[in-house]
């Protein structure tokens, strides 16, 4: 009996005895406790002081704080923007409304191009081919020593340099590219392309169900029914019968020279592009330093015992060095696309209308610096924090499950 | 067959030389193949063209006007076949030191060799010994600082006593000034002498530091005064990176130290939102609120000129940035170090000083090199808010009428200091890197 008892495994871990805070400076814990009032104090005088003077400065400026400024009209002439806007009857908020879509258009498209380029480049170091490997070196060796800024001020001066309309490249008599932007056919929208388009995302929660069924399949017999002929189908035949189902619509608009612009048809403006462009090729210079390093810290070994077992090398990459590497990739890919989003805010300096950019008009109409400043912040705290939050649900997917 | 033989065998042809290097680096499948003669024909091409652009066709230098116009007629003939370097001979004054007087211009290039120097100074491992421990040559150091802060404690009296008091002592206290100021030189003096001695490395900083802005502020030893709002080009850039990483570096480190604190929760929550905050939000916002909302902050009558605004928004953007480098630091280093520290009777900042932070800080080099290469580059920002750095003294030089359609040319000469700079700093941290390797490979 006695030597069950005596056992300390057996009895459960006790806390160590509270002691009281003695009201002396070698205790920690009051030391502690002092060190954090005290600096809690400063932080917190400091900031009265600072609100004092902010009102004292406000009210002799005449400036009322408050968001109510949003309610009135703008009046700030907007170039590009997703949703309908008029300067002339739309509010401040739907003007900042207008640049958060214009960030998020940037940041969105530029995240998915510059992941595609770095990774190219990226793989690209790696290759035996001694001319490639060197040159996407030197790709990223200078486009990562030189300020961004640098970069879209001199992006946007050479699209500015392009020909006019009438003198403009063109691919055949559908595409041009002269200092307005790039003018795009554009499919002129009918109920079918709606539909077809439901179909395709019909199709994409059809292939993610039969690839797990594949999977369990596999897990259970080991023989892997056949996914590629059914996400084809899926994917791209459905929306293609449900198109034809519809009458096939496809009227095009056609972007015509007319005078001395053109009319009609879909627009890349100069300010969008040269953005783009310029994030695009700085954070790829980023990204393929990360993928680079990330597919060179799996070691050799797994390539060749997975050779080894008789995989071929697709489904070596996609199930043996992919999901090793992404662990290594993805957290430091994760804060590349929040500089991306980040230095978006960049616009400003070449004069795409993104969220910085009309916060900054309306602060300077409205004198109102601390609620414009406000919501800048608030928008890409929003936005960090969705990415932040994204990718480490991602990361904690694909991470090693321990024992 | 004898070892002597077998040892003079040749290596079997195809194996070796610049044959077998092309085969095995250019051209070892059709693929290979393809890519190398892609990619060559784009190179020559590209390389040919450019060679063309920048040197063959390229106008080096334009005529004046009787009124002393330059006239660029040449070069607008010249373009798109030729580069016009004739901007950067007519413009390399502005946009090296903005607007800073002209005879007085070899200041501000004084103050790029010093800025240079120090950072080639602080490459060398030798300087960042410990110099001397010596009480006397301590109490001098401190004797120093008691005097500089003698002369400003009195200022700030006096404008206080000014300011809240409406007393105007200067009158009555005029011989007071010169003599306390005289005292502040010296004090000045003495420490940087005596850090000189104890740490090399901070004293050099200081010392540096300190000549920077007796050249950049004139005012002594018949330096004519230049006010701020002169100041522009490169020095500024330098200017708001090295201060701006100098200052913001002791901030981070206490930041990262709070953040990782386990018995100040208050502290601890502090340092996150701090750093999480300035994270989240781009420099421009920063900056931004540097420009427009400083001023709101500050009591009425009180003006803090620009240049110190972005400084100031720049060393909290850096510090948040800094602080997450220096934790991965700290949260790399085995516990057993701190345990034994406290094992040992130190106290915790005999703890952090003396076992810490020399083994974390040493863990973290390359990626601190590479946030101030990111911080280099990122006080280009500052042209959003009208500062005159490097590059927006290449905009301005672009805004005069001859010269306006020359940015190509401009934009290169600008990236090439930048890369000059930045590289020289990665080389760096990758020699480190490649050290700390080796090191830790034994």
């Amino acid at each position: 009996m006695s030597d069950i008892t005596a056992d300390p495994r057996l009895v459960g871990a006790r806390a160590a005895p509270r002691k009281r805070i003695r009201l002396s400076w070698s205790d920690p814990r009051f030391r502690a406790i002092v060190w954090q009032v005290a600096i809690i104090g400063i932080v917190v005088l400091i900031a009265r002081y600072l609100i004092v003077n902010t009102n004292q400065n406000l009210s002799t400026r005449r400036i009322a704080t408050g968001f109510g400024f949003l309610e009135r009209v703008a009046g700030i002439p907007i170039g590009e923007s997703l949703i309908s806007y008029n300067p002339a009857e739309d509010t401040y908020g739907r003007a900042l409304w207008i640049g958060v879509l214009n960030t998020l258009k940037v940041a969105g498209i530029g995240v998915v191009l510059a992941t595609i380029l770095g990774t190219l480049v990226g793989i690209g170091r790696l290759s035996s081919n001694w001319l490639l490997a060197r040159l996407t070196a030197f790709y990223v060796e200078v486009i990562r020593d030189i300020p961004l800024l640098l970069q879209l001020l001199f992006w946007y001066t050479v699209l500015q340099g392009l020909p006019a309309p009438r003198q403009s490249w063109r691919i055949g008599d559908m595409a041009f590219l002269s200092n307005r932007g790039i003018k795009v056919p554009l499919m002129v929208w009918e109920p079918a392309h709606t539909w077809s388009l439901l179909a395709f995302l019909v199709g994409c929660v059809g292939t993610f169900l039969w690839n797990r069924h594949a999977r369990s399949r596999q897990d259970a017999t080991g023989v892997r029914p056949p996914v590629w002929p059914v996400a084809l189908g899926l994917l791209l035949a459905l929306p293609a019968v449900v198109w034809a189902l519809f009458g096939a619509p496809h009227e095009v608009e056609m972007p015509v020279l007319r005078g001395f612009n053109f009319q009609g048809g879909g627009t890349v403006s100069p300010e969008y592009f040269a953005l783009l462009l310029g994030l695009v090729l700085y954070t790829a210079g980023y990204i393929a330093e990360i993928v680079r390093s990330g597919i060179q810290a799996i070691a050799i070994g797994q390539w060749e015992a997975a050779g080894a077992l008789g995989l071929r090398r697709g489904a070596i990459l996609r199930h043996v060095v992919l999901p090793q590497a992404l662990r290594v990739i993805i957290p430091p890919m994760t804060s590349q696309y929040l500089n991306l989003t980040k230095n978006s805010s960049l616009a400003v300096a070449i004069g795409y209308q993104d969220i910085v950019s009309i916060a900054n008009t309306t602060l300077n109409q409205t004198g109102q610096a601390v609620e414009g400043i406000a919501v800048i912040m608030a928008v890409y705290l929003t936005i960090s924090l969705s990415i932040s939050l994204f990718m480490n649900w991602y990361n904690a997917r694909i991470a090693l499950v321990g024992r | 067959m004898s070892e002597a033989t077998a040892g003079r065998l040749e290596p079997p042809r195809g194996l070796v030389g610049p044959t077998a290097w092309l085969r095995a680096n250019l051209f070892n499948s059709w693929l290979s193949t393809a890519v190398t003669l892609a990619l060559g024909y784009l190179i020559l091409r590209a390389g040919i063209g450019l060679v063309e652009w920048a040197f063959v066709n390229a106008i080096w230098q334009v005529p004046y006007g009787p009124t002393g116009i330059a006239d660029t007629a040449v070069c607008q003939h010249a373009k798109g076949t030729g580069a016009c370097w004739a901007i950067i001979a007519d413009k390399y004054r502005l946009i090296l030191f903005g607007r800073f007087p002209y005879d007085a211009q070899w200041r501000p290039a004084l103050v790029i060799v010093l800025f240079v120097a120090l950072f080639v100074c602080s490459t060398i491992r030798a300087v960042w010994r410990r110099g001397l421990t010596s009480t006397a040559v301590q109490y001098v150091a401190a004797a120093g600082a008691a005097l500089i802060v003698l002369d400003n404690l009195a200022d700030l009296l006096a404008t206080v006593a000014a300011v809240g008091f409406d007393l105007h002592l200067s009158a009555a206290l005029a011989p007071l000034p010169a003599v306390l100021m005289t005292l502040n030189t010296i004090g000045k003096c003495a420490l940087v002498a005596a850090l000189l001695l104890l740490w090399p490395a901070i004293g050099v900083w200081i010392g540096t530091l300190a000549v920077i802005g007796m050249l950049m502020f004139g005012g002594v030893l018949g330096l004519s005064p230049v006010p701020v709002d002169y100041w522009g080009g490169l020095p500024i850039t330098l200017i708001l990176a090295t201060f701006g990483l100098a200052f913001a570096f002791p901030l981070a480190i206490l930041v990262a130290l709070g953040r990782r604190s386990t018995q100040m929760p208050a502290v601890k929550t502090l340092c996150v939102v701090y750093v999480e905050l300035i994270r989240g939000v781009p420099l421009i916002s920063v900056l931004f609120m540097a420009s427009v909302m400083f001023p709101l902050f500050m009591p009425p009558g009180i003006n803090v000129d620009k240049l110190l605004r972005a400084q100031i928004a720049v060393i909290l953007f850096a510090a948040a940035y800094l602080a997450e480098v220096v934790r991965g630091g700290l949260q790399a280093l085995p516990a057993g170090q701190s345990e034994a520290a406290d094992a040992m009777g130190l106290t915790y900042w005999q703890k952090t000083a003396f076992i810490i932070l020399p083994q974390a800080l040493r863990l973290v080099i390359p990626p601190l090199v590479n946030t101030f290469i990111g911080f280099f580059k990122d006080t280009s920002l500052v042209l959003i808010i009208g500062l005159f750095d490097l590059l927006t003294m290449g905009k301005v030089a672009l805004s005069d009428p001859p010269w306006q359609s020359f940015s190509t040319e401009v934009y290169i000469a600008l990236a090439l200091v930048y890369i000059m700079f930045c590289y020289g700093m990665s080389r760096y941290s990758r020699g480190l890197e490649r050290e700390l390797n080796n090191a830790r490979g034994r």
